[in-house]
């Protein structure tokens, strides 16, 4: 993705992204005006209407070649708001919609006001808030102004919240306030930083304060704060503070629509600060601090993921080590040689990555959601003979599964070849290393939870409800999309990447990030995952699992420490003098 | 020392009083308190640094100070929700700490729920 | 004697946010608030904001004010003293750390550029074509309009969320506890005299804002005042949210811009553009359809979820 010419001038078709900004709102308007029942008509007749105008405004750019820009009521920035929507937009716009819609026919049934559970209440407000999410995001993706962008994250906390404890249980709404009173923190670091880079350049608009900006301390401090907010909303450890309570405990969901979706838009943000606004002044090490938190997060929020008991929570805990994964591109597009981050191989690469994980987590969540209602439990131990009983939910798990490993043929594999030619490009081999390892932790998590189901029940059938089957082909749906939405998002391939995915050599990487998982699986998870292991190597293993034992709690500990207000407040304020610090020393070394 | 100046050292010191009291303050509507005051001080710097842009017969630059109007909107509209969602976590469970975690939360419960 | 005044102001304005965050008790706390907030809507007036001072007072201290005070006293009934007190000995490090960063962004605004860049200049060059005298006006509905409807979306999301948080059974019903006083009492009588008042300053400060410092929100905000005024004497009780009436003037206003905005596309090429000679009557047109969505949002904003059935 190139960088395309910036326009001061409204292009043809530019409307699209008003509307694409303005349907989901004004779908939630109307929501509110007709009550509750009505909400999810409402919802339902906006999902097509909004996804078609995601693919308009797809074909439109994909047709001129350029940046689609509009410039609200004529007037061109700095004194006025233009949206402005480049290839990433595009395929977040895109993504985000079909995502939407399969999380809306996902949750037909769960929240079906005519329905006793969950109530009118959570019902109709479900469908509210999903649309305001979609209307929030499609305005994060589109918008060039620094301002419009922090009203627009306040929009995204405000409709995510409520989601968090839509069954209005004490231990939901815990999670939904230390949500909202960190998220309302990160916000005001961000616009502590746009505040200061209107106090330096007198604009706010992305495309003139690339021009304008130089590196300089007030710059810096902009850039150190405005990161640091963002990173806590998007809840990269150690700022991942409110994550695992909130989205393990709304319904599924919410969960996927917090998980897929919320988090990317204050993430797509960030990319917007770092490789549009400001690219010229971030510093190498800045970027491989950015880089290394996501490497840290990948171990621990994988570790922590293993160690759970509960599906949903382990599913939570992978989000934290996938939110890792998408910072992986910032240390490698970091050009040495122009001393700026650039648009290249390394962050098509990324945000390939936020497009299968939003797919591939939106439908792990709802599978998880399924087994869950079917079951009326989700203990990870207790799930044998699921995959007899719903096979479409246990395959929709495994691919999704497949999805987020990066085997192939999934858009991740794709990204992580992207990712793994940048490192080698540029000389920076460590990333290697973390981007294969963190493979391997995926498969560790979704192996174990594929061995559980897997396993022949010891008593009766456990299926006790029927969950609908257009509930299971919808979470199906998107993770096939997963697999196969990043081929057609992405367009021309360099074609050395895929020359042959099915090679010897590719193959045994394979092999060997599966054999990763089960090893990490078998070492760390709390129940051995074989448990019928040959006697002979018994006493080997056993003393191997004890020690792989005590390293998972002591990450599980290193985890709730870090949760705690206190500890994360503290951590957040360290992340910003660092970011700070290395902006200031980096530019001067 | 000019008002632009002066707001904006007061500004600072108000976000850094802010994050005190919300990082140590444990119950969570001191924390709202708190989260108010660092607004504050944000929107104080904002102030004075349109406050520096007076030109053309404007007394301050208006663009920040329209700005500035719905930033207050904003974080009136937050602490409403969040006095909102503490309110009903003191009704639902007749406390209103944050520390204490849900044993669903804890990473090496096992097998609760 | 400004220099003096501003730096009486600025030393009050940090005691009281440092009485704010310290103080022990709650209602202290957040009575110093609201002084501190008054306190600041002189900065503004300071800083040559007459239109943020009259937000300040209005939104930032008066109803925030409010919902805290409310707040405090309904988890003030049986609540223990906040139990632990935190971890004492991360107090030394979370001091330090906010200080730093006060440090840092002290050190910014010293090194803020010596010729400040400003948009006032090209505000001042389109304000004509705007036909509003004021100028924040001119910014908030016409060059960044986008905002002023995001703001509106804002407050609905966020009393979506408010609404959402009421407990099933009481969904659909009245918010805020039904109140009682006297009806003789002083409550009671403010409550007869002074909403007439309050609704002419308010309109009064609405009318003016397209030419002097005033506006929709700032009017909203004593509209709603009154409102809550009258509901806090007892003399009415707020209605059921699930009135249709209620919800369908929540969102009139918001949909009103939307529609205005689009009118812009055919009348004057782009979407929240308006005609020439028309930019007035169309900004007063939208700031009107805004007034009564507003008025009700910041109010029921105000009185929190649904905390009771049907009946009064």
């Amino acid at each position: 993705m190139p960088p395309v010419p910036e326009q001061a001038v409204t292009s043809a078709g530019g409307l699209l992204l008003v509307i694409a900004v303005l349907l989901p709102f004004v779908g939630v308007l109307i929501g509110i005006a007709l009550r509750g029942v009505h909400a999810r008509r409402v919802a339902l007749c906006t999902l097509p209407l909004g996804l078609a105008i995601a693919i308009a405004i797809a074909v439109t750019v994909l047709q001129s070649g350029a940046q689609l820009t509009y410039l609200l009521g004529g007037w061109a920035p700095p004194l006025g708001v233009a949206l402005r929507a480049d290839m990433a937009a595009v395929v977040m716009l895109v993504v985000v919609a079909v995502v939407v819609c399969g999380i809306g026919i996902y949750a037909c049934d769960d929240f079906n006001p005519a329905r006793e559970s969950p109530g009118p209440r959570a019902s109709s407000t479900f469908w509210l808030l999903l649309l305001a999410v979609w209307g929030s995001l499609n305005l994060v993706f589109v918008s060039g102004d620094l301002f419009t962008l922090y009203v627009a994250l306040e929009l995204l906390t405000f409709a995510g919240v409520p989601l968090v404890c839509l069954d209005g249980r004490g231990d939901t709404l815990r999670a939904a306030l230390r949500y909202l009173l960190f998220a309302l923190l990160g916000s005001l670091l961000y616009l502590l930083g746009a505040v200061l880079l209107y106090g330096a350049y007198g604009t706010l608009d992305i495309a003139l304060l690339r021009a304008a900006s130089v590196p300089e301390p007030v710059t810096w401090a902009a850039l150190a704060l405005a990161t640091t907010g963002l990173l806590a909303k998007t809840a990269l450890f150690p700022l991942h503070i409110w994550l695992p309570p909130a989205h393990a405990g709304a319904p599924a969901a919410a969960s996927a629509v917090l998980s897929a979706l919320v988090i990317k838009g204050s993430w797509f943000l960030l990319i917007r600060l770092w490789f549009d606004a400001l690219p010229g002044v971030v510093t190498f090490s800045a970027a491989q601090v950015l880089g290394a938190l996501g490497a840290i997060a990948i171990v621990v929020g994988s570790v922590v993921a293993l160690r759970q008991a509960r599906l949903k929570l382990l599913v939570a805990y992978s989000t934290v080590a996938q939110i890792g994964y998408l910072f992986l591109m910032f240390p490698l597009a970091f050009d040495a040689g122009s001393n700026m981050l650039v648009h290249d191989a390394a962050l098509t690469g990324g945000i390939l990555q936020g497009i299968s994980h939003a797919t591939a987590k939106a439908s792990m969540f709802m599978a998880a959601g399924l087994i869950s209602a079917a079951l009326g439990h989700d203990r990870i131990a207790d799930l044998a003979g699921v995959a007899r009983a719903m096979p479409i939910t246990v395959l929709t798990f495994a691919v999704a599964g497949i999805a987020l490993m990066g085997i192939v043929p999934s858009g991740a594999y794709l990204a992580k070849k992207l990712l793994l030619e940048s490192a080698a490009d540029s000389g920076q081999w460590w990333w290697t290393l973390v981007l294969q390892g963190g493979a391997a932790f995926t498969a560790g998590y979704v192996v174990l939870v594929l061995v559980n189901v897997l396993r022949r029940p010891g008593g009766a059938h456990p299926v006790i409800k029927r969950v609908p089957a257009v509930s299971e082909y919808a979470a199906l749906a998107l993770a096939v999309c997963s697999l196969l939405l990043a081929l057609a998002a992405l367009g021309p391939l360099p074609a050395h990447l895929i020359s042959n995915p099915l090679a010897a050599g590719e193959l045994l990487a394979t092999l060997l990030v599966l054999l990763g998982g089960v090893l990490l699986a078998q070492g760390l998870s709390l129940h051995p995952l074989f448990a019928a292991a040959p006697a002979a190597t018994m006493p080997a293993s056993g003393l191997l699992r004890r020690s792989a034992g005590a390293t998972g709690v002591m990450f599980a500990r290193i985890d709730l420490l870090a949760r705690g207000w206190t500890v994360a407040c503290i951590s957040l304020l360290v992340v910003a003098l660092l970011f700070g610090g290395l902006l200031f020393f980096g530019a001067r070394g | 020392m000019n008002a632009a100046d002066l707001f904006g050292v007061v500004a600072a010191l108000l976000v850094g009083i802010g994050l005190y009291g919300l990082i140590v303050n444990p119950q969570p509507l001191r924390k709202i308190l708190s989260f108010n005051v660092i607004g504050n001080g944000v929107f104080l710097l904002f102030g004075a640094i349109a406050y520096r842009g007076a030109a053309f017969g404007l007394g301050s630059d208006p663009v920040p100070q329209a700005l500035l109007i719905t930033g207050l909107v904003v974080a009136f509209s937050a602490t409403a929700l969040a006095v909102a969602l503490l309110l009903r976590l003191f009704e639902a469970t007749g406390s209103d700490t944050l520390s204490s975690e849900p044993p669903a939360a804890n990473p090496s419960a096992a097998g609760e729920q | 004697m400004m220099t003096f005044v501003n730096l009486l102001l600025a030393v009050l304005l940090l005691a009281l946010a440092a009485w704010t965050t310290l103080a022990r008790n709650m209602f202290a706390a957040v009575v110093g608030f609201i002084a501190y907030g008054a306190l600041l809507a002189l900065a503004w007036v300071q800083l040559s904001g007459i239109d943020i001072a009259l937000t300040e007072a209005a939104i930032g201290s008066g109803l925030t004010g409010l919902l805290l005070l409310n707040a405090a006293s309904r988890l003030h009934v049986n609540a223990n003293a906040g139990g632990n007190t935190g971890r004492s000995r991360l107090r030394v490090p979370a001091a330090l750390l906010s200080a730093a960063v006060s440090g840092a962004l002290m050190l910014c605004v010293f090194a803020l550029p010596e010729t400040p860049p400003t948009l006032a200049p090209d505000v001042a060059a389109n304000l004509a074509s705007t036909e509003v005298r004021n100028p924040i006006t001119a910014v908030l509905l016409a060059f960044r309009a986008m905002d002023t409807l995001l703001e509106a979306i804002v407050l609905l999301f966020a009393l979506i969320g408010v609404w959402s948080l009421s407990s099933d059974p009481h969904w659909g019903g009245r918010p805020g506890l039904r109140q009682y006083s006297e009806p003789n009492g002083i409550l009671a009588y403010t409550a007869r005299v002074l909403p007439p008042i309050g609704i002419v300053v308010g309109a009064y400060i609405f009318w003016t804002g397209a030419d002097y410092p005033g506006g929709k929100f700032q009017g909203a905000t004593l509209l709603a005042a009154m409102w809550l005024l009258v509901l806090m004497a007892g003399l009415a009780d707020a209605p059921p949210i699930r009135r249709t009436w209620l919800r369908v003037a929540l969102v009139a206003g918001p949909l009103a811009f939307i529609a205005v905005g689009f009118l812009g596309l055919q009348t004057a090429g782009a979407f929240l553009a308006y005609p020439e000679g028309f930019v007035k009557p169309l900004i007063i047109a939208i700031e009107l359809a805004l007034l009564p969505s507003l008025t009700l949002v910041l109010g029921l904003l105000l009185l929190g979820a649904p905390l009771r059935g049907e009946e009064p």
